[in-house]
C-alpha cells in the first residue's frame, strides 16, 4: 500500500510538472490572480484557503486524487465528481482554466523553494547563523517573543514563509504585531501585542513576561515596527531556501 | 551575533525567574500573593495567608472586574494566579490567561473535545495545575494537555483513556515533583477508574493505578462475577500530596450501576474510598472505604484536606473528609487509621462504626421497588465543592446541604451495564425530588472542630449550595450558593460581614491573591468570574 502511494505521488508530481509548464505557457499573472479570486469564491469553502482542507487532497501542493491533466481538472471543477461531495460548479471553462492556472502556480511556487532547500541544513542555519531562536520558539525551545514556529509548516504556505524570511515587513499577521508603551517615568516597554481596548493594552514583553497596562497611566503607546530582520543579503539564496525548507517541515510535535 | 546570544541568555534568565518550581508549589503558603494549585496548597486547605481584607473592612469590598466566559456550562473552575497573571478554564476546555488586576485577556487556548466525549453531569472543568512555565488541563475527552503559560501554545497532548469508552477528566491535575497526576471520571457510565501520572516535560505515562483491582490483585474478590470490569469508581476531584510520606491521596466515586448492587455483590473496592498512592510508583499504600457496597451514589470524590493538628492532646497528621454520604471523618493520613467519624447531617443509612471504622449499615436502607426514604439524598450532604481548613482557628469549614429524599428502584432486574453506548449505567432508578422547602432542604456553611466534629457555628441559606469555602488569615470566610450570592462571614462567629449579588449560581470555590499590595478575592458564578477588592486607598 505504501509503495503504491509513493508511486502515485511520483506520477502525480511528474505530470504536474508537465501541466505546470503547459499552464505557464498560457496563463498570465493576471490570469493567475483572477484564478486565485475564483478559487477563494468557489472552492475555498470546502477545500480551505490553501486547498488542503479535504483529507488526502492538497490542491496547493498539486496532490489530487483523480485528475492529473489541466483538462481533467477543468472538467472536475465544472462538472463535479458523481457520488462524492464534490459538486458541479457554475463557472465558465475560461474561469476554470484560470483556477487551474492558479493551483499550478501555487504548487510551482512551493516546489521552487522547497525543492531546492535542505531542511537539515536549514535547521543548522536557524539555530546558528540565523539566530532565529532568539525570537522564535520551536517545540519548546527558543524565545516566545516572536511567533511560535512549531507547526508553521502546517499553517503557512511556502511562498509566505519565504516572504517572511526575506521581506518580513511586507505582511505582519494581526497576532504578530508589536506594540510599544511609554510609562510616565519614561520607561518604554515593547512586546508582541496580545490584546488591547480603549482603556488597557496587553503585551508579551521582550523578557517574555505577560504585561498589562492601563492606558491612562501611560505617557505614550502605539504600534511598533516588527523587530524581525530581513535576511535578504544576510543569507544567500541557497541558505534562504534551506531555512524555508526547514520551516515547511515543522508540523508540530508528535503526541507521546 | 554576540549581541543576539547575550539577548537570548538574558531572556532565558528572565524566564527562569518566573518559573513555578515544585518547591514553590510545596511552599505556596510562603507566597500568599499567588494561588498555585486548585485549593492553594497541596494540603488543599483553601486558606489564604493574606490579611488585608478583615472582618472590620469586608463591608467595603467592591467589584473590580468581571470576566464573562463564552460558555453556557457551569463555571466550576478555581483560577490559579502566578505573579499577577490569572489562569482559568472556560468550560469545557479552553484555557484563558487574564490580567489579575483588570480581568483583560492575554490569550486563550481552545481545545475541541472529541465528538464522542460524554460526561454525566455537565461539560465542566474545575481547574488547572502549573509547573515551570507550563499549565496542565484534563479534558472531557480524557486527554491531558500541557500548555505554555506565556504564549498559550500546546506543548503536548496525551490521551489518558478513551472517550469512546466514556472516560473523561473534569478535575484539576495535581503536580508532584516532575509528574502530573490525573484521574478519570465516568463512573456512572461503567468505566473502570484510573489515577495516572505523566512526565511533566514529555507527557509520557509513568504509572497507572486502577481504582478497581484486576484479577489476582487484592480486592478484586470484592466484586462478584465480572462486575469489576465496568464497576466505575471514577476520580473526578482534586487530589492531595503529603511530602513527608510521599503519598498522594485521591477520593473515588460510586460503584456502577449506581443504585443497583445486585450484580456487583461485595464491598466493591476501591469505590467510595480514599486511596493513598506512592507518588513515585502509584503503588497503593493504604485505603479507607467510606461506603462499602454503595447503592446510594455516595461518591467519595470530595477534596482531601490535610492538616497537622493537635488531636486528643497529641500532635497528629490528619486528613479531614466531609463525605457525600453525610458522615464526616478524621483519618491518620500516614496510615489511613480511622480516628473519628460522625454524621454531620441527618443520616439513616448507617448507625455507627465497628472498631475498625467500618460503618454499620441500617437494614432496609437501600433502594426498593416500594421506595425508600434515604438520608442524605442522592446529592449528598456535600458533593464536590471544596471545603477549607483554617490553621488560625483550627476549624474545618464545609458548605453543605440538609435534605432528605426517596430512592426507588423499578423492575426486578438491573439493566445490563453497557460500555461504548450513550446509555448510562446507573441502574433502573426513579429518584424523587428532594423536598425543597425550608424544613427539609437548605444549605449551610458550618465550622467544625476536627477534635469532635461538632459544629462551632452555622450560617444558614434559604436554598442549597454548590459553593466552596475560602478562609483567610484575617479570619474572613468567603462562600456562595445556588441563590446567586457571594458573601463574607466572620470565620470565628459565622456572622455575615458582606454580600454581593452575582446574578447566577455559585458552582465553584473562592480564592484570593494580591497584586501590587492589593488583595483580591474571586468567585465564579453563572458563566462569569468576579473579582473583588477594597477600594483604592482603603487597604
Amino acid at each position: 500500500m505504501r509503495s503504491a502511494s509513493a508511486f502515485f505521488v511520483l506520477v502525480a508530481a511528474g505530470l504536474l510538472a508537465a501541466g505546470g509548464a503547459l499552464s505557464a505557457q498560457h496563463a498570465t499573472a493576471f490570469d493567475i490572480e483572477d484564478g486565485g479570486r475564483a478559487f477563494r469564491n468557489t472552492c475555498a469553502n470546502c477545500h480551505g484557503p490553501d486547498g488542503d482542507q479535504v483529507a488526502g487532497i492538497d490542491l496547493g501542493r498539486g496532490q489530487f486524487r483523480r485528475a492529473l491533466t489541466d483538462q481533467e481538472l477543468v472538467g472536475i471543477i465544472r462538472n463535479g465528481i458523481p457520488n462524492t461531495p464534490m459538486p458541479a460548479n457554475n463557472v465558465s471553462e475560461a474561469q476554470a482554466v484560470k483556477i487551474v492556472a492558479y493551483l499550478r502556480s501555487l504548487a510551482e511556487s512551493r516546489r521552487s523553494v522547497a525543492a531546492t532547500g535542505d531542511a537539515a541544513r536549514g535547521k543548522s542555519i536557524f539555530d546558528g547563523k540565523g539566530a532565529c531562536a532568539a525570537c522564535h520558539r520551536v517545540n519548546g525551545t527558543g524565545s516566545r517573543l516572536g511567533p511560535d514556529l512549531s507547526r508553521i509548516g502546517q499553517v503557512r504556505r511556502t511562498i509566505e514563509l519565504e516572504q517572511s524570511v526575506l521581506d518580513p515587513s511586507a505582511e505582519v499577521l494581526p497576532g504578530n504585531r508589536f506594540y510599544r508603551v511609554t510609562l510616565k517615568d519614561g520607561t518604554t516597554v515593547t512586546g508582541r501585542l496580545l490584546n488591547h481596548d480603549t482603556f488597557t493594552v496587553q503585551l508579551l514583553d521582550s523578557k517574555e513576561q505577560l504585561r498589562s497596562f492601563v492606558k491612562a497611566d501611560l505617557k505614550d503607546y502605539g504600534f511598533a515596527p516588527t523587530p524581525m530582520p530581513s535576511y535578504k543579503g544576510k543569507l544567500d539564496a541557497q541558505e534562504a531556501a534551506d531555512v524555508v525548507s526547514y520551516l515547511v517541515s515543522l508540523k508540530g510535535r508528535a503526541t507521546p | 551575533m554576540m549581541a543576539r546570544t547575550c539577548l537570548l541568555v538574558l531572556l532565558a534568565a528572565a524566564s527562569l525567574q518566573a518559573q513555578v518550581t515544585f518547591d514553590r508549589i510545596l511552599g505556596a503558603d510562603r507566597e500568599p500573593q499567588n494561588w498555585l494549585s486548585y485549593s492553594g496548597t497541596l494540603f488543599n486547605q483553601r486558606f489564604s495567608p493574606l490579611t488585608q481584607i478583615t472582618a472590620a473592612n469586608a463591608k467595603n469590598l467592591q467589584l473590580q472586574w468581571v470576566w464573562q466566559s463564552r460558555s453556557l456550562e457551569k463555571f466550576e473552575a478555581t483560577a490559579l494566579v502566578v505573579d499577577g497573571v490569572l489562569y482559568t478554564v472556560q468550560a469545557p476546555n479552553d484555557v484563558v490567561a487574564l490580567d489579575a488586576v483588570t480581568g483583560r485577556v492575554f490569550w486563550t487556548y481552545s481545545h475541541q473535545p472529541a465528538p464522542d466525549a460524554r460526561t454525566c453531569c455537565g461539560r465542566v472543568n474545575r481547574g488547572l495545575a502549573i509547573l515551570g512555565d507550563t499549565l496542565y488541563m484534563g479534558t472531557i475527552d480524557a486527554h491531558l494537555l500541557a500548555i505554555d503559560a506565556k504564549s498559550g501554545s500546546l506543548m503536548w497532548d496525551t490521551m489518558v483513556a478513551s472517550s469512546a469508552q466514556r472516560y473523561s477528566i473534569t478535575h484539576s491535575p495535581l503536580v508532584v515533583k516532575d509528574k502530573v497526576i490525573v484521574g478519570t471520571a465516568g463512573g456512572d457510565m461503567g468505566i473502570r477508574g484510573i489515577v495516572a501520572a505523566f512526565d511533566a516535560k514529555t507527557g509520557k505515562e509513568v504509572w497507572r493505578f486502577h481504582t478497581i483491582p484486576g484479577p489476582g490483585e487484592p480486592g478484586n474478590d470484592s466484586w462478584s462475577g465480572n462486575s469489576w470490569m465496568t464497576g466505575g469508581a471514577g476520580v473526578w476531584n482534586a487530589g492531595a500530596y503529603d511530602p513527608e510520606t510521599n503519598l498522594t491521596f485521591w477520593g473515588t466515586g460510586n460503584p456502577a450501576p449506581d443504585w443497583d448492587g445486585r450484580n456487583r455483590l461485595g464491598d466493591n473496592l476501591y469505590s467510595d474510598s480514599v486511596v493513598a498512592l506512592d507518588a513515585d510508583t502509584g503503588k497503593l499504600k493504604w485505603h479507607y472505604q467510606f461506603t462499602p457496597h454503595d447503592e446510594l451514589d455516595y461518591d467519595s470524590t470530595q477534596v482531601p484536606v490535610l492538616a497537622d493538628i493537635t488531636f486528643r492532646g497529641q500532635p497528629r497528621k490528619v486528613m479531614m473528609w466531609a463525605n457525600r454520604n453525610g458522615v464526616m471523618y478524621v483519618l491518620d493520613r500516614k496510615t489511613g487509621e480511622f480516628l473519628l467519624g460522625k454524621p454531620y447531617v441527618k443520616v439513616n443509612w448507617m448507625d455507627g462504626f465497628d472498631h475498625k471504622g467500618r460503618p454499620k449499615r441500617v437494614p432496609g436502607k437501600v433502594p426498593t421497588p416500594e421506595g425508600t426514604l434515604i438520608q442524605p439524598h442522592v446529592h449528598g450532604a456535600t458533593n464536590w465543592a471544596p471545603p477549607s481548613f483554617s490553621p488560625k482557628t483550627g476549624w474545618f469549614y464545609v458548605a453543605h446541604w440538609e435534605n432528605t429524599g426517596t430512592i426507588v428502584t423499578e423492575g426486578l432486574s438491573p439493566r445490563p451495564v453497557g460500555v461504548n453506548t450513550r446509555q448510562t449505567t446507573m441502574g433502573q432508578v426513579n429518584l424523587q425530588q428532594f423536598y425543597n422547602n425550608d424544613e427539609e432542604a437548605y444549605g449551610v456553611v458550618r465550622a467544625y472542630d476536627p477534635n469532635t466534629l461538632e459544629p462551632k457555628w452555622e450560617y444558614r441559606m434559604s436554598d442549597i449550595t454548590w459553593g466552596g469555602v475560602l478562609t483567610t488569615a484575617s479570619d474572613v470566610l468567603f462562600s456562595g450558593g445556588k441563590e446567586g450570592y457571594f458573601f463574607a462571614l466572620d470565620a470565628r462567629t459565622g456572622e455575615l460581614l458582606w454580600k454581593a449579588s452575582v446574578g447566577g449560581q455559585v458552582n465553584a470555590g473562592p480564592m484570593s491573591y494580591s497584586v501590587g499590595g492589593r488583595q483580591y478575592v474571586t468567585i465564579a458564578a453563572g458563566s462569569s468570574l468576579f473579582a473583588y477588592a477594597l477600594p483604592q486607598g482603603q487597604q
